[in-house]
This record gives structure tokens, C-alpha cells and sequence, in this order.
């Protein structure tokens, strides 16, 4: 079949000049956005574009997700096809052909089968979204959309059909000297040749050529206004993710007349902006969310997908110096985020983990919360007390600071001392107040004597290390207790740490940071392992009379610090076994509900967060349920008191060293 | 026609000790906050100038470092912030506090209309409840104390209604302007400050007074203007419990003991 590039060039130029329009209009809108510079370690970053985008590590994380790598790599493999169907269109001298043959007859063979694969792969996604839909596919603004995905997987199922008409045809009119390396094309000309169309061979090969054609050309129309635009932002949204884990929010400066936080979509960085162009709307972020399991109005995709459609709609504006029309911030509509929405956020970071293209969602909902507290002062009625608390008495509670060394009422506790203590063991709020966690400190404590670690504590001039505060958007006062923090550390001369709460480890190691301050931060489930490794901790007996023992992973401590073997090794000492493990652990390990300053707030909508993961504690018949972490000890206690579950036991792995201390 | 907050720095009393040989507080170390009924009073004010768009002028007698304090009620949204501050204020009683505040008052009367004085029922260092009475007998104002709730208020008929809170029931009562509230925790949550407020408020003028502007007599004020002293503060002596059962070994007989105990004392009604 001879194309007519008479035609069919206009065609492809007007095609191209709506497609570069369209990516004009659309990637401009990402300048609308605020510096952020995501162009250092270049090496770092071609790595991870390989491993994330074209190896697809996330996607394959799922079972499904092999469909997309097919899918994807056979893109990759006919975008060549596609490339020459183009050129050949306006040029049709111009074709693979002028190849050195054995490379042409392998890439007509690669050709001929990736498209059957790609066939298959089609027919695996239609047979899933009609048969086995996933449950996001029925949430708000994706059941719209799903005509879309429909739309999608059509246009590239009919190229595929098309591929195999026209090069069956071919062949079957003996017009293809190659066909003895297109397999699937030949049994479709065989096929061709003994149906009633045999007659019209010519016929049938010049309409899939122009349906390969046409359908080519709308789908580059059709790409950039619709959520297949991922197939161009995905890649280099995986070049410019944040290199760190985004366990940390960037500073503020605070400067008279400064904004401070988000609520206009161009007070987003441009990073932000790009990342709703990069989402795909597959829902795996939804499926992690806790918020979202539990049914509050916080649907991770949703936050990215009101920030795409408030840019589409508010940034054509901005672009002509017009006003915003639809808020960010307030409204139930599809460009905006309800402020329950975004007070709902544990930061647990579960979405961030399951995103294959690297979308960081919980930076943008801490940047909005920014601007409820420091703009508007508007903000659920509970944070009061705590925001006030804090400033005054530097804990959640609002205890007396005075009362922070009376946990070691029974021991003899010394002060840390600059070239005399080797660590300062920093209690934590939580640790010094709280009644239970209080009995992890005092155990904690013995387990370092024991192991004769050199360590001494602040006492009274301890103080909170702000982790609530910037999870909350108080970044203002969490600015002043960091500074105030930083200066006492660096007048201690303190560089080695020891901490028993997440919260503390990742605050104390990730965020004072960027205050200059680079501490050796050490939580507990690793030390007590270094210490049970290198034998300088000796248990006097094994732990035989806690039962089934379970163990849950902190958010802090595991999916934003990637600390998960440590605390299970430490338990697998302590009992003689390798800790039970949930049906979502480690890396997707399900939030207790208290992260993000959540553990200070009432949880007004939907199932209780703590009592999900209750339950699936108690699905594997745990008898003790181990923690590291003051946060989840506190909701696990009172989720199981919740289901009248006193038989199964909560206790701190440090708990349970301590107990293996114990003189026989 | 303007409001104005009388609030007062006060040390933080669940962290206050008594040095067992003077029996006075032991004050070091002790961090200050804004006597707690005081934010109260300080909130509505910012909720009339909300409402009304008055003036609020927040007034404080005390030590110059009582100005942290009228600095916060300035990133709150107060128009003026006024330290009176002098030597000769030092060692006043609930008396010669009053006679201060109200002089303060006054100067500001002459400023531009005084409609309503706001004040917390009582301080959480002295607990006399005097001073907010005190100022409203020396200006002649109609007080109403307690208040819980602000019915109505009419700037231009000059007249309010108050709900007072009393031990087992609410009184309504009305007054005409100017009144002086002293003001209960239930009347309202207070506002917490936005960061460009705080911003700006931390160059903003907090301005003194001495006695050189109030010009008061000084056999009124400070420690000769105050006939009540303190002659010892101490804390009470409490008989020590006892315990009794173990828990630990015997949690059903200790229980029982409990129960017995509980019923005893009539503290469980069966």
C-alpha cells in the first residue's frame, strides 16, 4: 500500500502543530509555579529515571503492573514502528527498509510480536476495568473519567488491529518481501486470504492504513488534554523527584510581608505543579492512604488531581493577570481541597511510597496547612491547647518543664556532659510524660547500663523537638524551638543521640539539618541491636511468656527512615523467633493514626484509624503486639481497649529486652 | 468610642513553688504567661473591634518585662499596647492596682471615648477578683462581673446585655455604657495570632506610662497606697493516704478493699 502524502501531510502537520500547542499551553501553566531547584547530582537523578521510570521499580511493586511494564516497553519498541509509519506517510521513499537487512528483519520480527504482546496486554486492561474494576475506579471524578481510560486503551488496541491489517494484507498480495519475519502478520494473511475479503485485499489494506493513520494523529491530539499526558511527564518527573525522602518540609523565612504556606496554586513550586501533571490517577496513593481506608475526605490522588484541575482552570487566568476564580483551598468542588482534607494527613507517607512516578503529596498538604495556621489561624479546636502548650511549656501536654526528670525518680540518672557522656539520651515528650511510655524510658535506661553505654540526659533543659508543630503547618513556632534546640545542642557540644520515639529521630536527624545541625541520631531498635550483635548486651534469660509476638512498624521510624530490620532483629534475640508480621508491613506498613499531629486531634468522620489496625492485628492472633514508638503504643492500647481485646498486650521492643534482663 | 483589655503577666502558676523558709513564690526561673480569664477578656475585645471596627487598647501595670505580654495582645490585633510601668506602682495592693488602671483609663478617655472595660474575673497569682470592681467603683462604671456571655450590645444607644455565669444559674442584666465585664473561661475560644501579626508586632510600639502621665498622688499608689500586706503564704498541709492492698500480687482481693473504701466514705452510690 503506497501512502498519499498529499493528504496525509497536512494532515501530520496540523496534528503536530495542535499537539506542540497544546504542550505549550499546558507545561507553561508549570512556570506559573515558584523556583525549586531540582537540577543538582544530575548523576543521581539519570539513575533514578531509570530505575523508576523505564525500569518501572513502583509499577511492578503490583502484581497488575507487569500489564504496564508490557505495555510500556512495547511502546518504547513501536515508537520506531510508529516513527517510520510517520516519515514513510510523508516520504515514502523513506523507510526502515534502507536498514542493513539482518537489522531490519529483527526489528520487523521485534515489531510484529510486541504488537501481538501489546494486544494482549490491551485486552488484560479492558478485561480488568470491566470485569475486576479496582475500588478507586467508583470514587468522586474518576467514574467521569473512565470513559477516558476506555478511550485510551482503545486507541491503542486499534493500532494494534490496524498494524496487523494492513501488513496481513500486504502479505497476503504478496506485495511484502519481508514476511518471512512477521510471524503473527502472515497467519493474519493466511487468515486474509481464505475469508470473503480475499477479493478485496487492496480495499483492506488501504483502510487500516488510514485507520492506523487517523487514529495515530487524534491520539497525538488527544494526549495532552488528557491523563495520558503521563507517557511525557512521568519520565523526567522521575528525574526531578526529591533525592532525599521527603520525611522533611523545606524551611520558611519569616519576613515581614511574607506569604507563608499555600493557598493559591501558583504559590506551589513548580515541582508541585508538574507533579499533577505527572499523575496517572492509577489510585495506588488512595489505596495506601489511611485517611482514605478509614473514610475521611482525604483521597491523596484527589489532592493532586484539585491542584491539576485548579491550575488548568486558574492558570490561564494568572497568565492574562486575571484572579483565581476557583479557591485552593475551602470549597467541595473538583479544584479545591475542603480544610478537613487537608487536616486529615497522618503524614504517614504511605501515598508517596506507592507512586510510580515519585508524586510527593505530603509536602503540598503540610504547604496548605502552613496556610491555615500562619495565615488565617484557622484550624481544628484542639490544636489550640496544643499550638499554646507548646510555645509555653515546650510539650504537648503543657506539664510543668520542671517535672521533666521525675520519670527517673528510682534511678540515679546523670546529666549529659560534654567529653564525658559519649551519648545524650533525649527523652522525648512522650517518654518524660506519658505514664506508659514512661515504663519504655526507665526500660530503656536499664538496657544502656546494662550494656555500660556511656549516656547522661538534659533534664530540665530538655525540650520538645517540634515534630507536631511542622507536621501541623506551625512552622513559625517550630522555627523558634528548632533554633532554640540547635543553639542548646551546639552549646552541649552534643553529637550523638539517642531516641525512643520516631518522631524525635526523624525531627532531631532530618529536619534540624537544615539548621546546620548534623547529629549521629540513633533510635533505640538500632542500638539495642548493635548492642545484642556486638555482645555487649547479654540477655540473662530468653522472653518465653509473651506469646505470639507481633510487630508494627512506625511510620517515622520505618517507611520515612527505611529503619525496619533493626527492631525485628532486636525481637527475634529478645523471644527466639522472628517476630508475626501483618498483611501490610514494613515499607507498606498501615499508619496507627496518631502521625502528623493527628495524635493530638479527634477524629470526627469515618472508622477510627487506630482500630483498622487493631484489627488487623488481631487477624493474626497476636498476644503481644510490639512497638517502637510512643504514638503508636498509645493508639494500639486504646484501639484494643476499643474491642475489648485485654487479652492481647501492647509493649515496647525496649519492654521486651528489658524483661530478658532479668535475673533467672 | 474604644474597648479596653486590662490583662495582666503572671507567673506560671502550676510551675510556682514556695521556698519553704520565707514563704514567698520562688519566681526564678519561672516562665510568665497572660493571666489565663485575662485572654478571654482580651478576645472579645477583638471581637467587638471585629464587629464594630472600634479601637482596643490594652492595658498592663507591671514590671518592664511585662511588655512580652503587650506585645502578644499586639499580635493579636490590639491598636495600643500601654506598660504601666514605674517604681512608684511597686508593692500596690488590689487598691492601689485599681487606682492605677483607672487613672490609665481615664488618660484614655480623654483620648477618645471609653464605651466598655474588659477584664478576667481574677488573676491566677493573687485570686482576689478586686481589681476589675476596683476600677469600675473609681470610674464610676457600671461592673458586671462573671460574664459568660455578651447578649447584646448597642454602641449607639449605649446599651448592653450580659449573661453573668453564677454558682447554679445564668443572670441576664443589662447596663447602659460604659460597663466594665470581668469575664469567665466560657465566654469564648481566644484567637491565636497569624504570623504577619506576630511579625509585625515584634517592632511594634508598646508604649509606657509612668507616673509622670498619670500624675497620681503617690500616697495612692504602690506600697503606701496599699493597706493589705501579706504577711505569710504557705501551702496547706494535706494528710498523706495510705496504701492499701497489692495490686500486683492480689488484684481481686485490693479491688474489694476499694470498693469497701469507696462505700465507706459514700463516694459510690449503689
Amino acid at each position: 500500500m503506497t501512502p498519499t502524502p498529499a493528504i496525509f501531510t497536512p494532515m501530520l502537520i496540523a496534528a503536530g502543530i495542535f499537539f506542540v500547542w497544546s504542550c505549550y499551553r499546558r507545561f507553561s501553566l508549570v512556570t506559573l509555579g515558584q523556583p525549586d531547584d531540582r537540577f543538582d547530582r544530575l548523576g543521581r537523578r539519570i539513575g533514578d529515571m531509570f530505575l523508576y521510570a523505564f525500569g518501572q521499580k513502583r509499577v511492578v511493586a503490583k502484581p497488575f503492573g507487569i500489564n504496564h511494564f508490557i505495555i510500556f516497553w512495547s511502546f518504547m519498541v513501536l515508537l520506531l514502528a510508529n516513527g517510520e509509519f510517520l516519515v514513510k506517510g510523508v516520504i515514502p521513499a523513506l523507510s526502515l527498509a534502507l536498514l542493513p537487512a539482518p537489522l531490519y528483519h529483527g526489528l520487523l520480527l521485534a515489531f510484529d510480536l510486541v504488537s501481538l504482546l501489546t494486544l494482549a496486554a490491551i485486552l488484560l486492561a479492558f478485561a480488568r476495568r470491566i470485569f475486576f474494576p479496582p475500588a478507586y475506579m467508583s470514587t468522586a471524578y474518576v467514574k467521569a473519567r473512565s470513559v477516558e481510560g476506555f478511550l485510551i486503551l482503545a486507541f491503542i488496541a486499534l493500532l494494534m488491529i490496524a498494524y496487523f491489517g494492513l501488513h496481513g494484507a500486504e502479505i497476503a498480495l504478496g506485495s511484502e518481501p519481508a514476511a518471512a519475519f512477521m510471524p503473527v502478520s502472515s497467519a493474519i494473511a493466511r487468515l486474509l486470504q481464505s475469508s470473503p475479503s480475499a477479493v478485496s485485499l487492496q480495499s483492506v489494506a488501504w483502510f487500516c492504513w488510514w485507520l492506523h493513520a487517523l487514529v495515530l494523529l487524534a491520539f497525538i491530539c488527544f494526549l495532552p488534554h488528557s491523563k495520558h499526558m503521563h507517557i511525557l511527564t512521568a519520565i523526567p518527573n522521575c528525574f526531578f523527584a526529591s533525592l532525599e525522602k521527603p520525611n522533611t518540609q523545606p524551611r520558611e523565612e519569616f519576613v515581614k510581608g511574607g506569604e507563608f504556606g499555600v493557598d493559591k496554586v501558583d504559590s506551589f513550586t513548580w515541582k508541585d505543579l508538574f507533579d499533577s501533571f505527572s499523575c496517572t490517577e492509577c489510585g495506588r496513593c488512595q489505596n495506601a492512604c489511611p485517611a482514605t481506608a478509614t473514610g475521611k475526605p482525604l483521597n491523596p490522588r484527589q489532592v493532586i488531581h484539585a491542584i491539576k484541575t485548579n491550575l488548568l482552570t486558574n492558570g490561564p487566568l494568572l497568565q492574562r493577570d486575571g484572579a483565581h476564580v476557583i479557591p485552593l483551598i475551602g470549597e467541595e468542588g473538583e479544584g479545591s481541597n475542603t480544610e478537613e482534607t487537608i487536616w486529615s494527613c497522618t503524614t504517614c507517607g504511605a501515598c508517596m511510597e506507592a507512586c510510580p512516578v515519585l508524586i510527593e503529596h505530603m509536602p503540598k498538604i503540610i504547604k496548605m496547612r502552613r496556610h491555615l495556621v500562619e495565615m488565617k489561624s484557622t484550624f481544628p479546636d484542639e490544636l489550640l491547647n496544643l499550638f499554646e502548650n507548646m510555645e509555653q511549656r515546650s510539650n504537648p501536654w503543657g506539664i510543668a518543664p520542671s517535672e521533666r526528670t521525675k520519670w527517673c525518680a528510682t534511678m540515679e540518672i546523670k546529666p549529659f556532659e560534654k567529653g564525658v557522656t559519649e551519648y545524650l539520651f533525649y527523652i522525648g515528650c512522650a517518654g518524660t510524660f506519658d505514664s506508659r511510655s514512661k515504663q519504655v524510658t526507665v526500660a530503656l535506661a536499664t538496657i544502656l547500663n546494662a550494656a555500660g553505654v556511656s549516656w547522661g540526659i538534659l533534664g530540665k533543659e530538655e525540650k520538645c523537638c517540634g515534630d507536631s508543630l511542622r507536621r501541623l503547618g506551625n512552622e513559625f513556632v517550630f522555627d523558634r524551638m528548632a533554633k532554640e534546640n540547635v543553639e542548646l545542642f551546639r552549646q552541649k557540644g552534643i553529637t550523638k543521640v539517642i531516641v525512643q520515639c520516631p518522631h524525635c529521630f526523624s525531627t532531631l536527624k532530618n529536619d534540624y539539618r537544615q539548621y546546620g545541625l548534623e547529629l549521629e541520631v540513633i533510635h533505640h531498635g538500632e542500638l539495642i541491636d548493635q548492642l545484642l550483635a556486638s555482645g555487649r548486651l547479654k540477655l540473662n534469660q530468653q522472653v518465653k511468656d509473651l506469646g505470639r509476638v507481633l510487630f508494627h512498624d512506625s511510620c517515622y521510624l520505618g517507611r520515612h527512615n527505611d529503619v525496619y530490620d533493626a527492631p525485628r532483629d532486636v525481637l527475634r534475640s529478645a523471644t527466639g523467633q522472628a517476630p508475626l508480621e501483618m498483611e501490610r508491613s514494613r515499607n507498606n506498613s498501615f499508619c496507627c493514626g496518631a502521625g502528623g499531629g493527628r495524635m493530638w486531634m479527634e477524629e470526627f468522620s469515618g472508622e477510627r484509624i487506630n482500630l483498622n489496625r487493631v484489627d488487623e492485628a488481631l487477624r493474626q492472633n497476636a498476644d503481644t503486639i510490639c512497638t517502637a514508638c510512643p504514638y503508636c503504643m498509645t493508639m494500639f492500647e486504646d484501639g484494643l481497649k476499643d474491642r475489648q481485646a485485654g487479652q492481647t498486650r501492647v509493649r515496647d521492643i525496649a519492654e521486651v529486652v528489658a524483661e530478658g534482663l532479668r535475673p533467672v | 468610642m474604644q474597648i479596653v483589655a486590662c490583662i495582666k503577666q503572671v507567673p506560671d502558676t502550676t510551675q510556682v513553688q514556695i521556698d519553704p523558709v520565707t514563704n514567698t513564690l520562688v519566681r526564678e526561673g519561672i516562665p510568665f504567661i497572660v493571666n489565663p480569664y485575662d485572654t478571654h477578656a482580651l478576645e472579645e475585645a477583638l471581637r467587638l473591634k471585629d464587629r464594630f471596627g472600634c479601637r482596643v487598647a490594652a492595658i498592663s501595670m507591671g514590671p518592664p518585662n511585662a511588655e512580652a505580654t503587650l506585645r502578644k495582645a499586639l499580635a493579636l490585633g490590639v491598636d495600643d499596647a500601654i506598660l504601666l510601668s514605674d517604681r512608684v506602682f511597686g508593692g500596690a495592693d488590689t487598691l492601689a492596682t485599681s487606682n492605677v488602671l483607672a487613672a490609665a483609663i481615664r488618660k484614655l478617655h480623654e483620648q477618645e471615648e471609653v464605651g466598655v472595660v474588659l477584664c478576667g474575673k481574677q488573676t491566677i497569682d493573687g485570686d482576689t477578683a478586686q481589681v476589675g470592681p476596683g476600677i469600675a467603683t473609681r470610674l464610676g462604671y457600671t461592673q458586671l462581673t462573671l460574664v459568660d456571655r455578651i447578649e447584646h450590645i448597642d454602641l449607639e444607644k449605649r446599651a448592653i446585655r450580659v449573661r453573668r455565669k453564677l454558682e447554679g444559674r445564668h443572670e441576664i442584666v443589662e447596663a447602659p455604657l460604659p460597663v466594665l465585664l470581668t469575664v469567665v473561661r466560657e465566654l469564648n475560644r481566644p484567637r491565636y495570632p497569624t504570623v504577619p501579626r506576630r511579625l509585625e508586632s515584634a517592632d511594634a510600639e508598646v508604649k509606657t506610662w509612668s507616673n509622670q502621665v498619670m500624675q497620681l498622688p503617690e500616697p495612692t499608689i504602690g506600697l503606701k497606697g496599699s493597706p493589705t500586706w501579706v504577711s505569710r503564704i504557705f501551702s496547706p498541709e494535706r494528710d498523706k493516704g495510705e496504701i492499701i492492698g497489692d495490686g500486683v500480687q492480689d488484684p481481686e482481693g485490693t479491688a474489694n478493699l476499694l470498693i469497701d473504701k469507696l462505700l465507706s466514705k459514700d463516694l459510690l452510690a449503689l
